[in-house]
């Protein structure tokens, strides 16, 4: 029963995992760039979610209304302001630049927030928990945060293949000279999907710390999870994202069970396999010849 | 007014200069063709009207407003469609999506889907494939559907027959002077001297970034032509 229990914790927690990694899978999809600061602007995201918890004494829950259109304006202006500046000269620049953001960000809200932990407080609903056969039961929490993921990813899956934006989106990602030609603004198309992105990491933020407590210093660790299921789902598919966060996230609960100190490790292992196994991950869709 | 008119338009790849001050204009309804040799400056001329290359603001004016400078997004939403050398189909979207993208931005028009399809049966057949599964002529013809989706006042070809077998080519013209037959504003770019003489009202030769010849097909004799291509 234990067991069980660990793996339908783990697949719960996957949603949580997809939740981080949407973003950064939408930018690394359309523009080949990934974000290093991804992490580092999940929480700051929850910073802000207790900045606007604490001026405006709305749960975290309807934060989201304020934290994920700043977040979203956020990601606009970095792509516009920050990022536009080194696409198009190599691979490092993006690199560097965002490396950079990481570390800044990371200084700015110890400066503003100090080394403590933190925690989003939602009230009953974070212990809340449904009783299942026997000593089985799941957290209210967990359920909800798993649901925001598929819905995430669903809503991401609906707007690649479905609207006029996706098209855009799959389109700039193809040609982003063509692209121009058919009325559409690439910088402008870049934008919105780092917005985008950044919507979503708002979303993660601040399920993160309704869940644990957290820091200025744990960005990174959450990049890794973020990377670790992108590659274990596979590059360019998001339901890839959302199973890779459930294998990443079952690692993680039957590790910890195992011994609280095996749960990165038991993760970074299946990375590994799944890398040795199929490094264009479990779900990716056939490479293209370019 | 010319719907189109370029005065003196230079163009640069870095240190580079491609072209070298070209003069042109395209009337309302009118079929104009370019031709010229290879590396002569064809494409980077049809970029600069797009503004894909830089140009300097007066350098284009088109339906009399400037364009010269502006970004090309803003350019072929004022009207203005490019069928691109090598079709530039987008490879992650479907025939019809390819389609619709041209559309994304159009002004109000005769072109549809449903025109276009009509026009083009083979890309009903095939709307649900990706891009890169059909052939060349199919991709010819889909990067010209593209660009009549977004129901253009002056519609820019360039190269169409590249690469293709001379009768799919016969088939890409057919279908262009339906295209044409509704009045609309054509400038091409044709490496085939003789087709492009058949099919426009007039001609400019381009040699070495600069016009060396223009005028209507009937007014020029095959030795003149050949002088101005080859730069004899
Ligand atoms: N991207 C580029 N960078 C540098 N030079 C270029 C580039 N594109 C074209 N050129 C040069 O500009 C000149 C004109 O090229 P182009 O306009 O493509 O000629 P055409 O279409 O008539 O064959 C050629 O000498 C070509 O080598
Ligand atoms: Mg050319």
């Amino acid at each position: 029963m234990d067991w069980m229990n660990a793996v339908i914790q783990g697949v719960l927690l996957g949603g949580l995992y997809a939740l981080f990694a949407a973003g950064l899978s939408l930018v690394f999809g359309i523009m080949r760039v990934v974000n290093l600061a991804h992490g580092d602007f999940i929480i700051l995201a929850a910073f802000l979610s207790v900045v606007v918890v604490g001026v405006t004494g709305l749960g975290p829950f309807l934060s989201l209304v304020i934290v994920v259109p700043l977040m979203g304006g956020l990601g606009y202006a970095v792509q516009r302001g920050l990022l536009a500046r080194t696409l198009d000269r190599g691979v490092l620049p993006p690199l560097l630049v965002t490396f950079g953001l990481s570390v800044i960000i990371q200084n700015l809200l110890l400066q503003i927030f100090s080394a403590d932990d933190r925690r989003l407080d939602a009230g009953g609903i974070s212990t809340a928990s449904i009783g299942i056969a026997g000593q089985l039961a799941i957290g209210w929490f967990p359920v909800v945060v798993f649901l925001a993921g598929v819905l995430a990813i669903a809503g991401l899956q609906i707007l690649f293949t479905r609207t006029a934006l996706g098209r855009a989106f799959r389109a700039t990602a193809d040609d982003q000279e063509t692209v121009r030609l058919m009325g559409i603004d690439n910088r402008h198309t870049y934008g919105l999907a780092v917005a985008i992105a950044f919507g979503i990491v708002a979303l993660a933020g601040v399920c993160l710390g309704i869940r644990t407590t957290f820091s200025p210093d744990i960005g990174p660790g959450r990049l890794l999870v973020a990377f670790e299921t992108v590659v274990i789902g596979g590059l360019g598919s998001l339901w890839g994202t959302l199973m890779g966060g459930v294998i990443l996230g079952i690692a993680h609960t039957i590790g910890a069970k195992l011994d609280p100190a095996y749960r990165e490790l038991t993760g970074h292992l299946v990375f590994l396999l799944v890398l040795l196994a199929r490094p264009q991950g479990l779900f990716a869709k056939p490479v293209r010849e370019t | 007014m010319s719907l189109l008119s370029v005065h003196e338009l230079t163009a640069f790849y870095g240190d580079f200069q491609a072209l070298f001050g070209v003069t042109l204009d395209v009337e309302p309804g009118e079929v104009v063709a370019i031709i010229g040799a290879n590396g002569a400056g064809k494409s980077t001329f049809l970029r600069s009207v797009v503004g894909l290359c830089a140009s300097a603001a007066k350098a284009a004016l088109f339906d009399g407003r400037p364009i010269g400078g502006r970004p090309t997004h803003e350019i072929v939403t004022l009207g203005i469609a490019l069928v691109p050398e090598g079709r530039r189909i987008f490879p992650s979207l479907t025939v019809e999506e390819n389609l619709l993208i041209g559309g994304h931005r159009a002004r109000p028009g005769p072109w549809s889907l449903a025109r276009v399809y009509d026009l083009f049966p083979m890309l009903y057949e095939r709307r649900a494939m990706s891009g890169p599964a059909l052939s060349g002529g199919q991709q010819q013809m889909l990067a010209i559907g593209r660009a009549l989706m977004a129901n253009p006042r002056l519609l820019l070809l360039d190269e169409v027959s590249l690469g293709l077998a001379p009768i799919v080519v016969n088939d890409v013209y057919t279908r262009l002077s339906t295209i044409v037959g509704e009045g609309t504003t054509t400038l091409f770019v044709e490496q085939d001297v003789g087709r492009a003489l058949s099919v426009c009202h007039r001609v400019y030769c381009f040699q070495e970034g600069r016009i060396a010849l223009a005028g209507s097909p009937r007014d020029l004799t095959r030795a003149q032509i050949a002088a101005a291509y080859f730069g004899v």
